[in-house]
């Protein structure tokens, strides 16, 4: 993300957790990854509702939404996730989905519209080079 | 590289005073990053009501997001919609930075008469001062009646962020004894109230009287405002209501003495001024090697800095909003 005299502009992600998954070590060292590659962070805290997190990362206008789920519950919040989209017809911020998905969730929720899903194992320069990855992908996402 | 806007920037003003989150957002980006389009929107939008702007600051540990948090919550109990700007420290390093303000507010999310927006002191172009008001200002034509502008006041930036709001409260807890002086002595002197949060722990009573104390000494002409010293505890919501009331007190007598107008008018020079240090850094920027000959004609001798600056000045083109580049600015928004 640049301004006309190339000078480069923070990205804005949001962190967030959502529904009973109280296992937050890992998102916190995100964070910290992301702080450290240059991105400002912003982290939603524990058990919070898909409505806050999307409400969230609109007043925040992040490009990118990262929501880590260790709980199995992935499927279930991302279709919810995605049903209230459907009333931000011009978001703009991409979706990831982090933590622990089988293949086959995970290729469910790139179905539904996620970006990318990074695992758990994934390294702190992997995550970022793919955080960017998502964020170069065009700014208007069409639900 | 092409600018992060959305086709309908021409809608925003429109959809910023209906209150739409994702419009306002957009504005605050746009103005934080110098986007000209972003600074042309702001400068049409009209927000026909004054907002009561409330800065709050202190030193990091000092529970200012809870107290923030508090204080938002009496402000809805009232009525009133409220505008949260939160501006933590950016990393020197890497630019970077973690903005937890947002974290402490949750009692917060889900109520659409709170509006709620985390800023990083190194994330605006041209110096946080300029993009904080800026921000302020967008929160404001937004309708919002109150809007609190959050800081670690650990900066001469930030002492000059909150000084420029309507209200300056100055957070400060028991145990810092000593370093109450250590509190920088500009933000002490900007405070209208100061609050002792979690007054709840030992030593409290010390710190309220140390306050006081200092408060005394200050030479305080007649009919100045009385700054007052509350005590809060921000966990439980102690004291946030009587905090809140005055705060209303302070703009009362803002109003009632006139002072109100004159510290607009101080603010609007702050802020002229700001934009103006932005312009001139653009056209250093801009006009590199031409910077570079008068470094170059000065390092050695041949110049003196303040006749490079001066001349740097009196050869500066017209601003950069000027309709070309808005033209150029709009076409780019078109996907």
């Amino acid at each position: 993300m640049t301004v006309d005299d190339g000078r480069e502009l923070p990205l804005r992600v949001l962190l967030a957790k959502v529904g009973l998954d109280g296992h937050d070590r890992g998102v916190r060292v995100v964070a910290r990854t992301l702080r450290d590659a240059g991105m400002e962070v912003i982290y939603s805290g524990l058990h919070r509702t898909p409505e806050q997190v999307i409400e969230a990362a609109v007043q925040e206008d992040v490009d990118i939404l990262g929501i880590s789920i260790l709980s199995g519950a992935h499927l279930s919040i991302f279709t919810r996730v995605f049903a209230l989209l459907k009333d931000q017809p011009d978001r703009r911020f991409r979706i990831i989905a982090g933590g622990v998905m089988p293949d086959e969730d995970a290729a469910a929720l790139r179905a539904m519209g996620v970006d990318d899903v990074v695992g758990q194992d994934t390294s702190p320069e992997e995550l970022v080079a793919r955080v960017r990855s998502v964020a170069r992908m065009s700014s208007i996402v069409s639900t | 590289m092409a600018s992060r806007l959305v086709t309908t920037a021409d809608a925003l003003p429109a959809r910023i005073q209906a209150g739409d989150q994702g419009a306002i957002a957009r504005l605050i980006t746009l103005v934080e990053r110098r986007d000209p389009v972003g600074l042309q929107l702001l400068s049409e939008l009209n927000p026909g009501h004054r907002a009561h702007t409330i800065g709050v600051t202190g030193a990091p540990g000092s529970g200012k997001s809870t107290l923030v948090a508090r204080i938002a919550e009496v402000y809805r109990r009232d009525g009133k919609t409220v505008g949260i700007l939160a501006i933590d420290p950016s990393s020197s390093l890497t630019g970077g930075a973690l903005l937890g303000d947002r974290i402490r507010m949750a009692s917060l999310a889900g109520d659409p008469g709170v509006f709620i927006r985390s800023m990083a002191s190194r994330g605006a172009l041209g110096g946080l001062a300029r993009a904080s008001l800026d921000a302020v200002a967008v929160l404001e034509a937004a309708g919002m009646d109150v809007v609190i502008l959050e800081t670690v006041g650990v900066g001469q930036a930030e002492v000059d962020v909150v000084g420029a709001t309507h209200t300056v409260a100055v957070v400060s807890v028991p145990g810092m004894g000593d370093d109450i002086q250590a509190i920088k002595a500009g933000l002490l002197e900007v405070a209208d109230v100061h609050v002792v949060n979690k007054s709840d722990y030992r030593g409290a009573q010390r710190t309220v009287a140390q306050l006081r104390d200092m408060l005394r000494l200050r030479h305080r002409r007649s009919g100045q405002w009385n700054v007052p010293v509350a005590q809060t505890v921000a966990e439980t919501g102690e004291g946030a209501a009587d905090l809140v009331a005055e705060f209303a007190r302070h703009r009362d007598w803002l109003e009632r003495t006139g002072e109100i107008d004159s510290r607009d008018r101080r603010n609007a020079s702050a802020r002229i001024r700001w934009a103006a240090q932005d312009l001139l850094a653009d056209q250093i920027r801009r006009r590199g090697a031409e910077f570079d000959d008068a470094v170059s004609r000065v390092a050695q001798r041949q110049l003196d800095p303040h006749s490079a600056a001066a001349a740097f000045i009196r050869t500066t083109g017209p601003s950069r909003a000027r309709s070309g580049d808005l033209a150029r600015s709009q076409a780019r928004a078109e996907p």
